[in-house]
């Protein structure tokens, strides 16, 4: 006996199933017109059948969306191809006479509204196949003369064969409409002249294809003489932080783990603090602490080291190399903490077939620990890696970006792509810039991940331990 | 040969023990410097000529308009609440839905949502304000924190990899015991699989309180210069502008002492479940 009693189910809702396996080529094929006018009066089939809820449901669906485009959707999708037409304008009115602002189009909210629309209209037409299956489900089942599944059964069947659905609707209506949309409407700006001369409500901004994309590119031009130094930039020091923490945080695990230390708890507590303290707090004590006049030059002069203080973040080499210095601070216990158990899980037999061999330690690093290692952790330093381009805090909380330069459109020396982002749009309102950078950072760190994801065997037995 | 191991073994205690140094002396240094007693910025010199608590003491009772820390704490605290609730709600469902159910869009699902997270995350927030401002949130500062807690929490449900990988460790014939046993696939996952599952959840539900508490740029972006309702991080961080570092340097010091012992307290109390998590991730 299990802990679970078997409960008294109608053997004919048990074999209901959702045709979710039969292909669209094949539904189409086979059903018969009241199942192909589901698919324009939504929820037809099942309301013929029986199926009320499940039909008016669909139905409902429906009439909200043709209400939607006849009030307001139709007139958006206008906008949206030309991006507003009428622009904002100063009317003298007699009667006060004073001049007057008339409200033009706003070539931002058309874009959104847009977006919206387009994508209501994709989920409307992903109804109307639903729909449409579910009028074939039923059809089919009428003529095996099977059960047909009643409101209650949809029900039922949420917390059985459909439980995804269940579970996903909610994380999926979020990441839609926090991620999403938003990504594919600043996706758009980037074939936009939405910049700092072209800001609604006043003014109206175009498309213009992928003249953006041109003038990054251009040679000679400000922008792309910023672009190539930023991106070098960000990937010297993706690469750098993520090694750096990698292999360091990694020794440091071993040293601890190994036979001959005392109080291994001790110092893995030592170490695990900088982790307690909330990580802005640490990097705006790092900024303080080696500030021209912080305590780091203050001990360095005490101590005769240096002549003079050395200005950390003034310098762009010392400000990248302290930049990279401060990440291994704060990188290495995380790699320390989750190495930890990893370590551990390598076969001894491995070891100690090496010792027998007669292996130096550090051999043995290079040859069994450090192999495996990657081996098991490659999605983890993707990643990190990708964490690492996109590092905003780090350098906008250590450095600001700076040193400042001229040479630079916006950006300083230590600026990675995102913080540059941040830049254009929040400073300085170039959102169509900001969002080509937006798109370049994704295509760098989308060819690096799937090459070296698709190389990794984690990603493809993932089922490997179940 | 036991000599050699020997001075291996002291090297080794000495090297960790320069290096713990090294770890630890930023924190005490942030410590001390909110013991001090004399005001102003930077000091040439690093233990203070006097102790005291006054830093902390004026936190609570000097607050101003711009700087108002205690508001801040309460602020912070609420949303990082019911954001945690939210967002673990959502990583659970989503991280249980890909690891151990089969259905049809699920890898395309996981594609999408690796593709998703490539894009600068900073990118879509941009959009996001203005839909938030579209939709009216940006009216007042109490729509505000709801926005916020809306924005911790809605795209909460695409960082499901760690505790996916979680899920994955537990074995699949208990599911399979369970279902010849009658239960549904629901009884399973309540009553079964995520009591198993404490270590993730708990993970899971410390990094989203933790997230809202050192969230600088999302939370600077929606309240803009709402300093009453302001988060401790940005709070913190307007502490140190130029206009205020002079007099607000040690009680800036004190603030992050403040807030630091909570996160560490919990941190450490839930390390065990931190390892777990992401070492259980990994061999999935």
């Amino acid at each position: 006996m299990g802990i679970f009693k078997k409960k008294k189910i109608d053997k004919r809702a048990v074999t209901y199933k959702q045709p979710s396996d039969t292909p669209a080529r094949l539904v189409w094929k086979y059903s018969n017109v009241t199942t192909k006018l589901s698919l324009l009066i939504f929820g037809l089939g099942n309301l013929l059948h029986k199926q009320i809820i499940r039909g008016l449901i669909f139905l409902a669906m429906e009439v909200a969306y043709i209400y939607y485009m006849v009030t307001f959707g139709i007139k958006s999708i206008g906008d949206f191809i030309t991006l507003g037409t009428k622009q904002q304008e100063e009317v003298w009115n007699d009667a006060k006479g004073i001049y007057e602002y008339v409200l033009g189009d706003n070539s931002m909210l058309c874009l959104l509204y847009g977006v919206i629309t387009i994508f209501l209209t994709l989920a409307i037409i992903g109804v109307a196949y639903m729909s449409m299956k579910s009028a074939f489900c039923t059809q089919m089942r009428v003529m095996a003369k099977l059960h047909i599944p009643s409101f209650k059964d949809d029900l039922r069947s949420l917390k059985e064969e459909n439980l995804h659905s269940l579970l996903l609707a909610f994380p999926v209506i979020g990441a839609l409409v926090f991620t999403v949309v938003p990504l594919v409407y600043m996706i758009l700006i980037a074939f936009t002249s939405y910049d700092s001369t072209h800001q609604p409500p006043g003014n109206l901004f175009d498309w213009v294809g992928f003249e953006n994309f041109v003038n990054l590119f251009a040679t000679g031009g400000r922008l792309s003489q910023t672009f190539w130094p930023v991106l070098g930039w960000t990937l010297i020091w993706a690469v750098c932080a993520t090694v750096s923490n990698f292999v360091l945080g990694m020794m440091l695990a071993i040293v601890i783990n190994r036979k001959g230390t005392k109080a291994k708890g001790f110092w893995r507590f030592m170490f695990v603090l900088s982790i307690a303290v909330p990580q802005f707090v640490s990097l705006l004590s790092m900024k303080t602490i080696f500030n021209v006049s912080g305590p780091v030059n203050v001990l360095l002069l005490e101590w005769g080291l240096i002549d003079k203080a050395i200005p950390f973040f003034l310098d762009t080499n010392t400000a990248r190399i302290t930049i990279i210095l401060i990440n291994i601070w704060i990188g290495i216990p995380y790699t320390m903490l989750s190495t930890t158990g990893i370590l551990q899980n390598i076969p001894g037999e491995l070891y100690e077939a090496a010792r027998i061999d007669g292996a130096t330690a550090p051999k043995i690093f290079w040859k069994i620990t450090l192999p495996y290692m990657i081996f098991v952790m490659t999605p983890t330093l993707i990643t990190s890696f990708t964490g690492n381009i996109n590092n905003f805090n780090v350098i906008y909380l250590l450095s600001g970006g700076g040193p400042a330069t001229l040479d630079y459109h916006f950006a300083g020396k230590t600026d990675l792509l995102v913080t540059w982002l941040y830049n254009l749009t929040i400073t300085n309102k170039d959102y169509n810039m900001g969002a080509v950078i937006g798109i370049m950072t994704f295509v760098i760190l989308a060819t690096v991940s799937l090459i070296t994801y698709h190389r990794t065997g984690s990603y493809k037995d993932e089922g490997a331990f179940q | 040969m036991k000599a050699k191991q020997r001075i291996t073994d002291a090297f080794v205690h000495i090297m960790l023990g320069v290096l713990s140094i090294v770890w630890i002396l930023p924190i005490i240094y942030i410590i001390i410097t909110s013991f001090r007693g004399e005001s102003g910025s930077y000091k040439t010199y690093i233990l203070p000529k006097e102790w005291t608590l006054d830093n902390y003491i004026k936190l609570f009772t000097e607050t101003s308009s711009m700087i108002d820390f205690p508001r801040w704490f309460m602020n912070t605290l609420i949303i990082a609440i019911v954001s945690t609730i939210l967002s673990a709600f959502f990583v659970v469902c989503v991280a249980y839905c890909m690891s151990r159910l089969r259905f049809k869009m699920r890898k395309p699902f996981m594609n999408i949502t690796m593709i998703l997270g490539m894009f600068p995350g900073f990118m879509s927030m941009i959009a996001v304000y203005y839909i938030l401002k579209g939709l009216g949130f940006l009216e007042s500062g109490v729509l505000k924190q709801v926005a916020l807690v809306l924005v911790y929490s809605g795209g909460a449900g695409m960082g499901f990899y760690i505790a996916k990988g979680f899920f994955d460790t537990i074995p699949k014939s208990i599911d399979e015991a369970a279902y010849i046993d009658g239960a549904t696939k629901w009884d399973t996952m309540i009553h079964i699989i995520l009591p198993l599952s404490k270590p993730i959840i708990t993970y899971t539900l410390l990094t989203s309180f933790m997230g809202p508490w050192v969230d600088y740029i999302f939370a600077k972006i929606i309240m803009g210069n709402d300093t009453k309702y302001y988060t401790i991080a940005i709070g913190l961080w307007s502490m140190l502008e130029k206009e205020y570092i002079e007099f607000y340097y040690t009680q800036f010091f004190a603030g992050c002492v403040l807030i630091s012992i909570p996160i560490s307290i919990l941190f450490l109390c839930t390390q065990k479940y931190y390892v777990e998590g992401v070492s259980g991730a990994v061999k999935g």
